[in-house]
This record gives structure tokens, C-alpha cells and sequence, in this order.
């Protein structure tokens, strides 16, 4: 039996810098993983229906706009609405310090501001489904 | 089993899950095939292969949104390639799907290829067959960008689909056996670029007056199968622009048609269900094998070999040699 992990990168919102969000797409790839790429403009509903449909394990969120606030809790909501509510969820971009806290309040597991060393975000994975 | 019965009456999460497990071989996904099997054999099933950058992805999403007019659900299976180093995957088809995502009656699962040469998974057909048992009537099946051999989606495909670009190569090139033979249909995709007419061209000139497509043969070393009396169509689309594809709907409902009419249909059945024992007899039987050889005497067999005291024939002949005694 061969079990691989399976991530969704997603790239809600409108802004149209996906760099960040393909340099951590190829980095879990190059540690083993299966990367869903959905690309750029994911509206809520797409990122939770890819989630649903690739049975993703984990799910990666860059949003490089400043609209975290707004988007981050309206994903969650599709997310449990479709029973993918124990799913992990982890945000890169940039995101305010001060947003942190906020945002894990509402269920988000780990933010990752710009330069953190893909390797962290890999552990990071590793660690919190156990594998 | 709940999440089987969940599925069954559209619970796509159940589904979802069903899926990994299939896909990972898992001993619950096969219970679960084994006893839906029964109700497998209904979907068309259809095989969209081409080059790398041909548009197979941004074609299966249009395809998906036209046929979705005339059927109440539809699944889109998409295969990317895994690494052959580290066993990752980057599955990108989706990126060119995204306005299917609206459509709660469309069900897209990406696949990456696992280590399997022949442009699709190792477990593509046992996802397919899911797919079909909780009553998809068709599934679209993408390969990974395939190349002149990997000829394998025709083993579990009613139709084949081959999506060219622009600039393909010359007449000679169409004519060469392999992926050009399986395809039941021909689409010169990007056909707003100036070198399409010179694409169709040569594809018309390689397939003039042939009416026959080589398809599904019985076994892997037995030349496939050739069906007579089906002149390949060769379309042209622009995905993108959202052009040629009525036309391409028309042509997979003619073929399917044609498969009905003179009896293929059920002939292609035939093939696949004795791919398929074929397919789980060489699985066990490995299975079995490597159990029975152990992997002490493996090892030692290899060392002899990279120790050029045996050639590897040799030494796989003396493992199973134990084992083939009364």
C-alpha cells in the first residue's frame, strides 16, 4: 500500500503574485508530497471543493492582497460546511503580526510570513498529520 | 461500509475518500471494489492523451462543461507525472478546469502517475471503475503529457481522444505506430495558429482513406486489437476560444454509436475485463513471489550480479527455481 500526502496549494483572492505560492508547490513536491495546484483568483467555494474532491490531507493558502481577514474565515466556513473541518489549514504571504493571533483563533494551524525556509513548512506538514 | 453506502447515494466526501483508498491499494478499497463491482460497466469512458502543452487539460474542462448538457454528472480523472527522485507530484490540471468548479455535478480527482510508464497510474483503472459503480455515466480520463508509446489509456477506454498542437511534426510522424494508432478521434488543438492548416494536413494525408484504428488488444505483448470500419476524425478546436467543440461532442457520440452498432462495445468490454485478471494476476503473482523469494536471497541475487558473477536473468531464474518445484 503506498500512501503519499496530498496538499492543496491555493491561491485565493485577486492579487497576482503566485511565486510564493509555486516555489512552496515544487518544494513539497521535491520532499515527496502531491501538490493539488488550483493557481491564481480561487474563489472560498473552489478551494474547499478542490479540497473535497482531492481528499487533501493538508491545506496551503498564499494571499499576498492583505484581504486575509476577509477570505481566510469565509474558506474555513466551506471547509466545515463540508464536513472538511478537521482538515489543517496553514496561510503564507504577507500577513501583519497582529493578524496572527486572529487567525489561528479562527482555525487557521500555522502562518508563515515571507523568508520562512521551505523546509520549516515541510516539518510543519510532517508534524501535524503524523507522517 | 458507511462511507460505501454514503457514496453510493452522492456523498461526494465519502467518494473522496473511497478514492485514496483505492488509489493507495488499500485493503478498504478494495473491499469496496470487489463488492461494487457488480455495478460497474455503464460509463463511457473517455481517454483525452496528447504531448505535453498540447491543451488536453484546458480541452477536458471545456469538453466537461459541453457534455455536461446532455449528461447529469460527469467525472474527469487527471493524471500528472510523479517524480521519478523524490515521489512527488505537482497535479496542475485542475489549474486549467477552474470554470468547472461551479458545477456541483462535475467531480474532478488528479492522480499522480506513481512510478507508472504508460501515461497513467497504476490505479487509474481501479479509479475508473469507481467512478463508473457510483454511476458517473462518463468519465473523462487525462493522461500525463504522453509520448509515442504510452499507449495504455486504450486499455481502459471506449474512446480515444488525441489532442495535437500546431507544428506537430510532418506526414511521417503521424504515420509512426504507437499513440497515433489508438486514437478514435484526432483534435488539432490551437487551431487560431497559422500552422494548424499545415498540422491538419498532414494528419489528413497520413490517415487518408484508412478506416482503421488499432485499439485494446487482449494482452500487453499481443499487438492490439484492430477495429475496422471507423474513419478517424481529425477536428480542429481552440479550446480557449471555446471552438470546435460541438463538434468534438458530435464525434465522441458518433463513436460511441459506432461501438454499439457493429458490436465493439461489447467487444472492448470483453478486452478490458481480460486486461483487468490479466492486470490483478501479475499483481498477485508478484506479490506471491516476492513473499516466497524473501528478500535475504533478492539481495544476494543482486550482489552476484553486481559482482558480475551472474547475469541477471540467471540469477532471477535460480530465485523462482525453488519455487517452481512440485
Amino acid at each position: 500500500m503506498e500512501r503519499k500526502i496530498r496538499v492543496l496549494i491555493a491561491k485565493p483572492g485577486l492579487d497576482g503574485h503566485d511565486r510564493g505560492a509555486k516555489v512552496v508547490a515544487r518544494a513539497l513536491r521535491d520532499a515527496g508530497m502531491e501538490v493539488i495546484y488550483t493557481g491564481l483568483r480561487q474563489t472560498p467555494v473552489m478551494v474547499a471543493e478542490a479540497a473535497l474532491q482531492e481528499d487533501v490531507d493538508v491545506v496551503g493558502l498564499s494571499i499576498l492582497s492583505g484581504a486575509h481577514m476577509a477570505l481566510v474565515p469565509r474558506i474555513l466556513d466551506e471547509l466545515r460546511q463540508r464536513g472538511l473541518g478537521a482538515v489543517p489549514v496553514f496561510v503564507g504571504g504577507i500577513i501583519p503580526a497582529d493578524d496572527v493571533p486572529a487567525l489561528k483563533e479562527l482555525g487557521v494551524t500555522e502562518v508563515f510570513g515571507p523568508g520562512t525556509n521551505t523546509q520549516t513548512i515541510v516539518s510543519f506538514i510532517h508534524q501535524t498529520i503524523g507522517a | 461500509m458507511q462511507l460505501l453506502e454514503a457514496a453510493l447515494a452522492g456523498d461526494r466526501r465519502a467518494l473522496a475518500r473511497l478514492l485514496s483508498w483505492v488509489e493507495n491499494g488499500a485493503p478498504e478499497g478494495r473491499e469496496a471494489l470487489a463488492t461494487l463491482f457488480p455495478r460497474t460497466g455503464q460509463a463511457h469512458v473517455i481517454g483525452i492523451t496528447g504531448s505535453p502543452g498540447a491543451g488536453k487539460s484546458t480541452l477536458v474542462g471545456k469538453l466537461a462543461r459541453e457534455l455536461r448538457q446532455r449528461v447529469p454528472r460527469l467525472a474527469i480523472v487527471a493524471v500528472d507525472p510523479s517524480s521519478p527522485f523524490s515521489g512527488g507530484a505537482l497535479l496542475g490540471d485542475r489549474l486549467r478546469m477552474q470554470d468547472l468548479a461551479a458545477d456541483a455535478g462535475i467531480f474532478i480527482r488528479s492522480m499522480a502517475s506513481r512510478g507508472h510508464p504508460g501515461g497513467i497510474a497504476y490505479a487509474t483503472r481501479d479509479v475508473v471503475l469507481l467512478l463508473d459503480a457510483v454511476g458517473f455515466p462518463v468519465i473523462l480520463v487525462e493522461t500525463v503529457g504522453a509520448g509515442q508509446a504510452q499507449v495504455e489509456v486504450a486499455r481502459i477506454a471506449h474512446t480515444v481522444v488525441l489532442v495535437e498542437a500546431p507544428g506537430m511534426g510532418d506526414e511521417v510522424q503521424a504515420l509512426k505506430a504507437g499513440l497515433m494508432e489508438i486514437a478514435d478521434i484526432i483534435v488539432v488543438n490551437k487551431a487560431d495558429r497559422p500552422e494548424a492548416r499545415q498540422t491538419v494536413r498532414a494528419l489528413q494525408s497520413a490517415y487518408f482513406g484508412v478506416t482503421t484504428t488499432g485499439h485494446h488488444g487482449p494482452r500487453a505483448d499481443e499487438p492490439l486489437e484492430v477495429v475496422a470500419g471507423w474513419e478517424t476524425p481529425i477536428l480542429q478546436t481552440a479550446a480557449i476560444e471555446n471552438q470546435g467543440l460541438t463538434e468534438l461532442v458530435e464525434a465522441i457520440t458518433a463513436h460511441r454509436q459506432y461501438l454499439e452498432s457493429s458490436g465493439r462495445w461489447e467487444l472492448r468490454r470483453r478486452l478490458h475485463a481480460r486486461a483487468e485478471v490479466e492486470t490483478w494476476l501479475q499483481r498477485h503473482l508478484l506479490l506471491l513471489v516476492e513473499q516466497r523469494v524473501g528478500e535475504e536471497r533478492f539481495a544476494a541475487a543482486v550482489e552476484a550480479v553486481l559482482r558480475r558473477e551472474k547475469d541477471p536473468a540467471t540469477a532471477a531464474q535460480e530465485l523462482l527455481a525453488p519455487l517452481l518445484k512440485p
